[in-house]
């Protein structure tokens, strides 16, 4: 082992910002992370072993324990559960003789449930040893069981298992025209670098993360500070849940995507890049660095691009499972080899990001429209769209639809007309913006994709009228507890108890006060979280709480009080200390009325 | 002329490089707050000092003072919710003050009985946490541990270690300690580390000193942590409204 770790050691230049690389490998290796492989790089890297033990436990993909040989996780995503995945992993746990969250007692295989692969339209969708698995059915299980059974190697895994589809079904000012390899840039030096932000500027393009700040402000104000270190971070941690359409812009246009962190390296004076890919998009690692070395060949990365004199490369750093990682603070931080917790602004990562330099952290979608804007000027973006939000939005479909993929629409197309295209019928209402966003009722498809309605980071996802709202709301409840980074105290135990007190509801030991006092609690989430994700943890309570109070209502029992815990379980290791089960030993829940 | 802000309509001087904290401390009003020394940097994870500035809710330990700010601190709102997440710090851990040690000279304790919590709210989620009482002089009982990390900071800023830290995600949040056997024993710390001393709850204890004053004699069995918190920073403490009536900026005005 001390050999293989000083390898690793090597080849990241005992650097302590690679200590997610680092430990990926580690955990490839031996499906853990070794106790003394912790010691070995505490003392190689010199850091305190409990910032290693601090970065294991806060990532999904890392453990301190062993996992099995093949390591299997299935998406727990509302979409594939939409798709059946609940029955399906019954089923493979079945198939494998391992239960959910455990590892079989040889140590060959693990299974558990994962948080979105961001295969939701061509789910049930999974993970083995960190690639992708999609369109899982009963008779991918066997295949795979048997598979793990006959201990093959992953390389010797048909190859159907793995494949991931673009599912590129309407295209639009972007999807339309790719660029030639270098136009963007053979632009930007033959125009000008201050011409091109002007052009940037004038497109009015805002960030497609979700927030939408303007773009071309951000650059700006990172090329006017006075530290001269500055960086480009591409953020590719679409963790969304719902989202996808950043895995195929990377599969399909990451050329362009490149080309846009190059023209902004030009524009704030960069010499580093740096892609944060999440880690369940390991299936693009390998196309992406072949790419990388394609450009440099070019002339298109490295020193004196085109002549040019601009100095400037990209490293691609993957993720560990960790949805905050999409923070961009909590990027940054990720990228600096540290666990993902927001940081405290101001200061910004324009003024102190990456290491504390001035840094600029876009979406995948916001590089590639840049690259095509200092292609084809701002005017050609500008004239599309509506007043506030110019240009084209990327969708990711998934859901109900008789057509799930990627979408292209200028901005504010109704919400009538995307369902129309990709055959939603009886349509109950609409997730945008994933979790994080707003549903929507089927009274409301006449509003539209716009930062100024329905704000959207590109997941759009359809129920129809066979659908339980609730369930989607338990899903994405869940979701976001397991997420929430654990910083602060509103987001820590608020995004729990906001669990506790919906499952409460659902499972229908609510009563009268419960559904106010769930209303309460996500005010308090939302007004007192640090950052984005606790701030919109409780969106889809409130989202749908709005729309459907009845739902809620309806599930409380006609009490004035139900305790929040299950009296008669609570007696549970008493009845077994006193070795009794007769009635007198049973508690009822609550006192049964003798009128009714 | 120098800089001011405004808190609950007070105008109160500041420096350039303080925060919204640093301010009002100085000019003796108290935000409530767990996670922030004045000697340490500032965290901003308890949100206790949340206040609203412009519209905006921020926390006073870390946002910076700026020309112009309208702040408020003590209107109901904002008491109201710090005391909700007062009792969500109560309920994720196992805090039994009667059987506790610290009791009277503990910081969660006398913020809740300055935010007038009388209950819990919240269901209570009584984890399964240990002791580690490994070590000949101190102990850690992570059931009290609130994750503020001014061990962590103080260990590393003051102590020039790093025996402490916060691991693991979301509620599954814990502190660890730099040893291998994860054991406090077997850690460089010393009983005269400022990181022993400055853990605002009964998580880290020196052994046999608990009982030496005893109840009733302790920090806030007579005073309000407020009066304390401003003495502590040197500022000019002002008359502290008891609790009850510290609801809201109308009693502010009237006060004056």
């Amino acid at each position: 082992m001390k050999q293989f770790i000083q390898g690793i050691i090597d080849n990241n230049q005992y650097q302590a910002t690679h200590l997610l690389q680092i430990l990926r490998q580690i955990q490839s290796h031996y499906h853990y992370i070794p106790e003394d492989a912790i010691g070995q790089l505490a003392s190689l890297l010199s850091i305190p072993r409990t910032q290693i033990i601090g970065v294991v436990e806060f990532y999904s993909f890392f453990h301190l324990s062993p996992r099995g040989q093949y390591e299997l996780l299935i998406s727990d995503s509302i979409t594939d559960h939409m798709l059946g995945s609940k029955d399906l992993l019954a089923y493979l746990a079945g198939k494998l003789g391992v239960a959910v969250g455990e590892v079989s007692a040889d140590g060959l295989v693990s299974l558990d449930k994962t948080s979105c692969t961001g295969m939701c339209d061509q789910g049930p969708a999974g993970l083995v040893n960190g690639h992708a698995l999609t369109h899982l059915d009963r008779a991918a299980c066997d295949k795979i069981a048997e598979l793990v059974k006959q201990q093959k190697p992953l390389e010797q895994w048909p190859g159907e298992l793995f494949q991931v589809d673009d599912n590129i079904l309407k295209s639009g000012l972007l999807l339309n025209q790719p660029l030639e390899q270098g136009a963007a840039l053979r632009t930007v030096f033959r125009r000008g670098i201050k011409e091109t932000l002007a052009e940037i500027n004038q497109s009015g393009l805002r960030g497609r993360g979700g927030a939408g700040f303007k773009t071309a402000s951000k650059w700006q104000f990172c090329a006017e500070e006075a530290e001269t270190q500055r960086y480009v971070v591409c953020n590719a941690d679409e963790g969304e849940p719902g989202t996808f359409k950043d895995r195929v812009l990377l599969n399909t246009y990451a050329d362009q995507v490149f080309e846009g962190m190059t023209v902004c390296a030009a524009i704030i004076g960069a010499k580093q890049g740096f892609v944060y890919l999440r880690g369940e998009y390991l299936h693009l690692y390998d196309k992406l660095q072949n790419m990388l070395a394609q450009r440099r060949q070019n002339g298109l990365l490295g020193n004196d691009i085109l002549g040019e004199g601009l100095d400037f490369d990209i490293e691609i750093c993957l993720g560990a499972g960790a949805y905050i990682c999409g923070e961009e603070s909590a990027l940054i931080e990720s990228l600096e080899g540290k666990a993902g917790i927001p940081r405290n602004r101001p200061p910004y990562p324009v003024t102190q990001g990456y290491l504390g330099k001035p840094t600029v952290v876009n979406n995948v979608e916001t590089f590639m429209a840049a690259a095509a804007i200092a292609v084809n000027g701002g005017d050609w973006f500008a004239r599309i769209g509506t007043e506030k939000s110019n240009g084209s939005k990327i969708l990711s479909i998934s859901g109900d639809c008789a057509r799930p993929g990627i979408y292209e629409y200028p901005f504010g197309t109704t919400i009538q007309t995307i369902l129309n295209d990709c055959g939603a019928e009886n349509v109950q209402g609409v997730q945008v913006g994933g979790p994080s966003g707003t549903f929507i009722s089927n009274q409301e498809f006449g509003r539209k994709l716009a930062f100024e309605d329905l704000a959207t980071g590109g997941s759009f996802i359809i129920f129809n009228t066979s659908r339980n709202i609730l369930d989607m709301v338990h899903n994405f409840a869940h979701f976001f507890a397991h997420e929430s980074c654990g910083f602060c105290t509103p987001c820590r135990v608020g995004t729990s108890l906001l669990q506790k007190q919906l499952d409460k509801i659902v499972e229908g030991h609510g009563s009268a006060g419960d559904v106010v006092a769930l209303e309460e609690l996500c005010q308090l989430v939302k007004n007192y979280s640090h950052c984005g994700l606790g701030q919109t943890a409780a969106n889809p309570i409130l989202t749908t709480l709005e729309r459907y109070p009845d739902l809620y209502q309806n599930k409380l029992k006609e009490i004035s009080y139900e305790p929040g815990f299950d009296l008669d379980a609570a007696l549970e290791t008493a009845r077994r200390m006193a070795n009794r089960d007769d009635a007198g030993a049973h508690l009822a829940q609550i006192e049964v009325n003798e009128h009714e | 002329m120098s800089k001011t802000i405004t808190i609950d309509g007070k105008i109160i001087p500041f420096e350039d490089g303080q925060t919204i904290m640093d301010a009002a401390m100085a000019a003796g009003v108290y935000i409530p707050h767990l996670c922030h020394q004045p000697e340490f940097t500032p965290h901003g994870s308890c949100k206790l000092c949340t206040v609203n500035v412009n519209g905006r809710n921020c926390s006073a330990c870390t946002f910076p003072a700026l020309e112009g700010q309208d702040i408020l601190n003590e209107t109901e709102e904002l008491i109201e919710d710090r005391k909700k997440i007062t009792q969500m710090l109560f309920v994720e851990g196992n805090h039994f003050c009667p059987s506790c040690e610290k009791t009277g000279n503990c910081q969660l304790q006398a913020v809740a009985y300055h935010l007038n919590m009388l209950d819990n709210h919240f269901p209570l989620f009584y984890p399964d946490r240990e002791v580690d009482a490994s070590h000949a002089e101190v102990m850690i009982d992570h059931n009290r541990c609130i994750f503020c990390t001014l061990c962590v900071r103080a260990s590393h800023e003051k102590d020039g270690k790093d025996v402490f830290a916060i691991s693991g995600r979301g509620i599954h949040k814990h502190l660890i300690v730099n040893a291998k056997s994860g054991l406090l024993k077997d850690t460089d710390i010393d009983a005269s580390d400022q990181a022993v001393h400055i853990c605002p709850t009964g998580a880290l204890l020196v052994k046999r000193t608990g009982y030496q004053v005893p109840i009733g004699e302790r920090i806030y069995d007579h005073k309000q942590i407020d009066q304390v918190a401003l003495a502590a920073s040197g500022s000019r403490p002002v008359a502290a409204l008891p609790p009850s009536m510290a609801v809201g900026t109308e009693n502010i005005k009237h006060g004056e």
